[in-house]
């Protein structure tokens, strides 16, 4: 049955992908598109759950039957919410370390805390 | 009214966070959060007072029954947290007025409060949610609020500190967000007793094995149990010390309760601890933190980073107590997570007095402090002994009670671990007692100005409470008793 | 006396047993108040120890009446609980009459050394016999580990008084060894005794007689041996010598009153009613503990042989006569036991006034090496004469009343059987012959060197070692009347 399955291959590329990003890349805001990525993955996982056979959207329309079960969107929605938040957080955190280091590299932002002393600028 | 309080509890702070941003006035922000916090710890006692016959609180929002409406349950087993969460906000409330003054810029103090707020909202609703995607967002709101407060600390650390701690928390919180999603997708359900009730019959479904190994290790990673405790050092060191002491104090054990939650009464006992091997492979990670966080904490030398790897330590033996899966271990755990959360909050509260009077809290400028502020070393030393588990103080009872439930189980490997972090926490305490009592004062130590009452009262609060529950613990006990056997009695969830 | 305090102490006020306690910490009080006034800060030390002595002994009526108090539940099962009974009134009697004489001894030494921080010193001086009061009258295990545990913090900046790196490190050596001891073996100990029998209250007889298996016992009574690391059994004696760095007056009390007297009571206490003797001698559990006993005694000797400085040599003479008394409770039997019991008195007894005297060699003329001492029983005549008694009275030769204790742990060596260990504590009195007896023949038969002469140390430095050689020569006439008690003990089963 692995045809049907194709969508959880996907998604689980995707995480992968989104997860590798994170912990292979050095640029801060690299590591951020990662974990929007990651973060995607999980969206479509759940979308992909409240697909039901023949379903149409969840909108209630004349004349539909089936439709695709509407909860997983709705806590879908919660989730991007969440997921923007915590981009709009990570990137505000981007620029102010950017203005106090100079650079979003991280093992450059980690050699400047250890030239800087063990205890940072106060 | 008092059937409303299990909600009341949440929405409090959450409305006083953007009353604190209206006003654009720091005592008004201080008075906002002053209030959320007595207004919760009100909420909690009353709870309290409502479940201690072993009752159960439910309450519907917005009026929509379970299992497809979100519920709060207030039983014997989120009791202790509502309370414990509470009573440290009110403390960090007294504490940080004029800790935050000195050490946040003005302009910035009522938004350090509205997240604060929201902080204190995250932390509750955790606790008291029936409901798992409901525990998710609270816990991103948790989460989210931590990482600003964290990034407010002095210093450039400070940013980098929140920024590691929001990659690798958002990560776990997808992992929980992934684990509940596979819970969903094999029952249908949300509820956390609709689940505990549907999930027995799934227990060989690989769907939900995936599912619940995904949670479990999302929390470990907000509970920061060795080998994912990265973010804590830094994030818990570079934090404004008010920030440290709440999140210290609060922040994992939310996540702890959390772990136990959904592991007793939500997958079941007979999932985690028997086909899943949670039990060994809990004790094995409890045991390698209680090892290395102490080890670790040996060789600091910045007073909070000390603490927070002790911290590390700790909450290994938390774990330990909850992985034996019997009534005595989860009541040892709950015991030392509450007696750790006391011990803990005073001495980062401690830190930021010095922080505060000396400007640093490197170890070296602690010399001579017995001389030149020893009501500040004395409250160090105490609850230093506290960590330690010195008799008459509250960490001796926890550990007590966590060897108790390890020679009954006969775990002599953990036990072992244990009573060797205990002597590492003898080299780490007895390093800053060393420091601070034989040592001259150094011209670096010149302590200015004294310190404000408000925060050495609070601070000693903290600490006369950790010796109070060291020669008395009926209070933490009766509450670790009613949550074990909320937790592990028959009607868990 | 025995009318009137029986009276006054009757079995219904067991209220009575505080004030043991209560009187050094009250002490302690007033010595921290008077903190400006040195004289009377001092006087108010040697009246309540005055007043301590006299009230212990007044308890001596009653200690056939099983008097118990009990303090409060603690943890669920334990209890604080303070119980009077022949062999803690005795080690209670002993520490609270050598406490009066060291503090006298004190004021002279600590004036004429110019040493600083006084009132810390007398402080903690209180406070540790208060710990030693509370060990003695303990009713179970558990109110023994609060108190021996105090007992190790109070004692600690003692050792470290000096405030120098030498003191810093032998403080360090002192506090984790008896820490890892306690807490790693001790402690465990405990507990496991405890969910053996389901409670850890002394029981004449035995608490775990019939409650565990020949190898369990065995394993248990090793732990408790070393755990008791204040008895200084090796390999975890290296404390007492390193503990040398403290003024004399603290190695006074540590090698006569306070810690290692409470070491090998404890060893005696856990051996009568914890295991009791009964099952001790039937099992194997005491023939590997008797081997290390008897090693240490050896060992420790031939180290003692070896050490030039005074207080060293002193040192290991002490842990060589501990291990006669562990030596005692692992004979099993009821003669080595009282032995046992009689020589934790006769050695208080004569090493604190060995001590005293090392102490008054050191004022009058700053001598500390045995290779300095030629000649000086001439110049002084006093110290060298307590000095001489007391050091027959540790050989084991009369007039002295270690003679006794020494007499009653051959007998039982022999009652059971064992040659060797009758070869080895001869051996043990030749060494100790040859360790000490030297000493006074330098004193006495060896010309003084030329120089200034100088006479006896001021008379609060000479008065308490005369004394307490006074009490040994007293013991050699006395020993069966202070033995009697015990021996009714042990002997009823």
């Amino acid at each position: 049955m692995s045809g049907s399955l194709y969508v959880y291959w996907l998604i689980f590329a995707l995480m992968m992908i989104g997860l590798y990003i994170v912990i292979s890349h050095g640029n801060l805001v690299k590591k951020l598109i990662g974990l929007n990525i990651f973060q995607v993955s999980v969206f479509l996982l759940y979308i992909s759950f409240g697909k039901v056979r023949d379903g149409s959207a969840p909108i209630v329309k004349e004349g539909i039957d089936t439709y695709s079960h509407p909860l997983p969107h709705v806590l879908i929605l919660t989730a991007i919410v969440v997921g923007v938040a915590t981009t709009a957080l990570g990137l505000a955190l981007v620029v102010r370390i950017f203005e106090a280091y100079g650079s979003l590299e991280e093992d450059l932002l980690h050699e400047r805390d250890a030239a800087s002393g063990v205890d940072g600028p106060s | 009214m008092t059937a409303e309080l299990p909600a009341l509890q949440v929405v409090i702070p959450l409305l006083c966070a953007p009353l604190c941003l209206l006003f654009r006035s720091r005592t008004a922000a201080w008075l906002m959060f002053l209030l959320a916090a007595l207004a919760s710890l009100g909420c909690a006692v009353l709870m309290a007072g409502q479940v201690a016959g072993g009752d159960m609180l439910r309450y519907e929002m917005g009026g929509w029954e379970p299992p497809v409406g979100i519920e709060y349950v207030i039983a014997g087993f989120n009791v202790p947290l509502l309370l414990l969460v509470s009573t440290i906000a009110v403390v960090v409330a007294v504490y940080g007025r004029r800790s935050l003054e000195s050490e946040i810029s003005s302009s910035r103090i009522p938004l350090l409060y509205a997240c604060l707020c929201l902080n204190l909202t995250g932390l509750l609703g955790i606790v008291s949610t029936g409901d798992v995607f409901n525990a998710f967002v609270f816990l991103e709101i948790a989460s989210l609020s931590s990482y600003a407060l964290i990034a407010m600390g002095k210093g450039r650390r400070a940013l980098l500190a929140a920024f590691q701690y929001l990659v690798i928390g958002t990560v776990g919180a997808v992992f929980i967000l992934i684990g509940v999603g596979l819970t969903y997708a094999v029952t249908g359900s949300l509820n956390m007793a609709d689940l505990a009730a549907r999930l027995p019959d799934a227990y060989g479904n690989r769907a939900l094995t995936a599912g619940a190994v995904f949670v479990f290790v999302g929390f470990a990673v907000k509970m920061a149990v060795f080998p994912l405790h990265g973010w804590l050092p830094d994030a818990y060191a570079e934090a404004p010390s008010a920030v440290s002491t709440f999140l210290a104090a609060t922040g994992t054990k939310v996540a702890i309760y959390a772990f136990m939650r959904f592991a007793f009464t939500v997958f079941g006992a007979a999932l985690v601890f028997e086909r899943l091997p949670l039990d060994r492979i809990g004790l094995s990670l409890a045991s390698l933190a209680m090892l290395v966080g102490a080890a670790a904490a040996c060789f600091q030398t910045d007073l909070k980073y000390l603490l927070a790897w002790s911290s590390v330590a700790h909450v290994g033996y938390i774990v330990a107590g909850y992985s034996l899966a019997t009534v005595d271990g989860v009541q040892a755990s709950y015991l030392h997570l509450i007696n750790h959360a006391v011990i803990k909050g005073s001495l980062f509260a401690a830190a930021g007095i010095l922080m505060l009077r000396l400007g640093s809290v490197r170890l070296e400028a602690l010399s001579g402090l017995g001389r030149t502020m020893p009501w500040t070393f004395g409250a160090i030393a105490v609850a230093g002994l506290g960590l330690v588990g010195v008799p008459l103080t509250a960490g001796f009872v926890s550990k007590w009670a966590l060897a108790t439930a390890l020679i009954d189980e006969g775990q002599g490997l953990v036990l072992a671990a244990m009573l060797v972090s205990s002597l590492l926490a003898v080299v780490y305490t007895g390093r800053i007692i060393e420091i601070g009592w034989f040592r001259e004062p150094s011209g670096s130590t010149a302590a200015a100005g004294t310190t404000p009452v408000s925060m050495g009262v609070a601070t000693w609060a903290l600490v006369l409470a950790s010796l109070y529950f060291g020669v008395d613990p009926r209070l933490p006990a009766s509450l670790a008793d009613a949550a074990a056997s909320a937790l592990l009695g028959p009607g868990g969830g | 006396m025995g009318e009137l305090s029986s009276e006054w102490a009757a079995a219904e006020n067991a209220v009575a047993l505080l004030i043991p306690v209560a009187l050094p910490l009250l002490a302690g009080g007033v010595v921290l108040l008077l903190r400006h006034h040195p004289r009377a800060r001092e006087s108010a030390s040697v009246l309540v120890g005055v007043a301590l002595g006299a009230v212990v002994l007044s308890l001596w009526p009653m200690v056939d009446e099983e008097v118990r108090l009990d303090l409060w539940t603690w943890l669920p099962g334990i209890s604080l609980s303070l119980a009077l009974e022949p062999l803690g009134l005795l080690f209670a009697s002993v520490a609270a009459v050598l406490w009066p004489l060291t503090t006298v001894f004190s004021v002279g030494y600590m004036r004429s050394t110019r040493q600083e921080n006084l009132t810390r010193f007398y402080f903690l001086f209180a406070l540790a016999i208060a710990a030693a009061m509370w060990v003695a009258l303990s009713a179970n295990l558990v109110t023994l580990f609060i108190g021996y545990e105090v007992l190790t913090f109070a004692t600690w900046p003692l050792v470290s008084h000096q405030g120098d790196p030498a003191g810093r490190r032998g403080g360090r050596t002192y506090l984790v060894l008896l820490l890892v001891t306690s807490m790693g073996l001790l402690l465990p100990a405990i507990v496991w005794t405890g969910l053996l029998a389901g409670t850890t209250e002394f029981q004449a007889g035995g608490l775990l007689a019939d409650r565990a298996g020949p190898g369990v016992l065995a394993v248990l009574f090793a732990l408790y041996l070393f755990g008791i690391g204040k008895a200084a059994l090796m390999p975890f004696h290296g404390w007492l010598p390193a503990a040398m760095v403290a003024p004399t007056p603290v190695s006074a009390l540590l090698h006569a009153v306070a810690v290692v007297k409470a070491g090998v009571f404890v060893v005696l206490k856990v051996s009568l009613y914890v295991f009791g003797l009964e099952t001790l001698a039937v099992g194997d559990a005491t023939t590997v503990m008797r081997w290390v006993a008897a090693a240490t005694l050896l060992v420790a000797g031939v180290l003692a042989l070896r050490s030039d400085n005074l207080k060293r040599r002193l040192a290991y003479s002490t842990v060589s006569q501990l291990a006669y008394v562990v030596l005692g409770a692992t004979l099993a039997n009821d003669v080595a036991f009282a032995g046992g019991a009689l020589h934790m008195v006769t050695h208080a007894v004569g090493k604190i006034t060995l001590f005293f005297c090392a102490g008054a060699i050191f004022v009058a003329c700053r001598k500390s090496r045995v290779s300095e001492l030629d000649g000086l029983g001439r110049a002084m005549p006093w110290t060298f004469a307590a000095f001489t008694v007391a050091a027959l009275s540790i050989v084991g030769l009369p007039p002295g009343g270690g003679m006794w204790s020494k007499w009653l742990l051959l007998l039982g060596a022999t009652e059971a059987d064992q040659a060797a260990l009758v070869a080895v504590l001869l051996a043990g009195s030749l060494l100790s012959l040859g360790y000490l007896m030297p000493i006074v023949a330098r004193a006495f038969f060896r010309p003084l060197p030329a120089g200034p002469v100088h006479g006896e140390a001021p008379l609060s430095v000479v008065v308490p070692p005369v004394v307490t050689a006074a009490a040994c020569l007293g013991l050699f006439v006395g020993a069966e009347f202070v033995i009697a008690p015990v021996i009714n003990v042990v002997d009823a089963p």
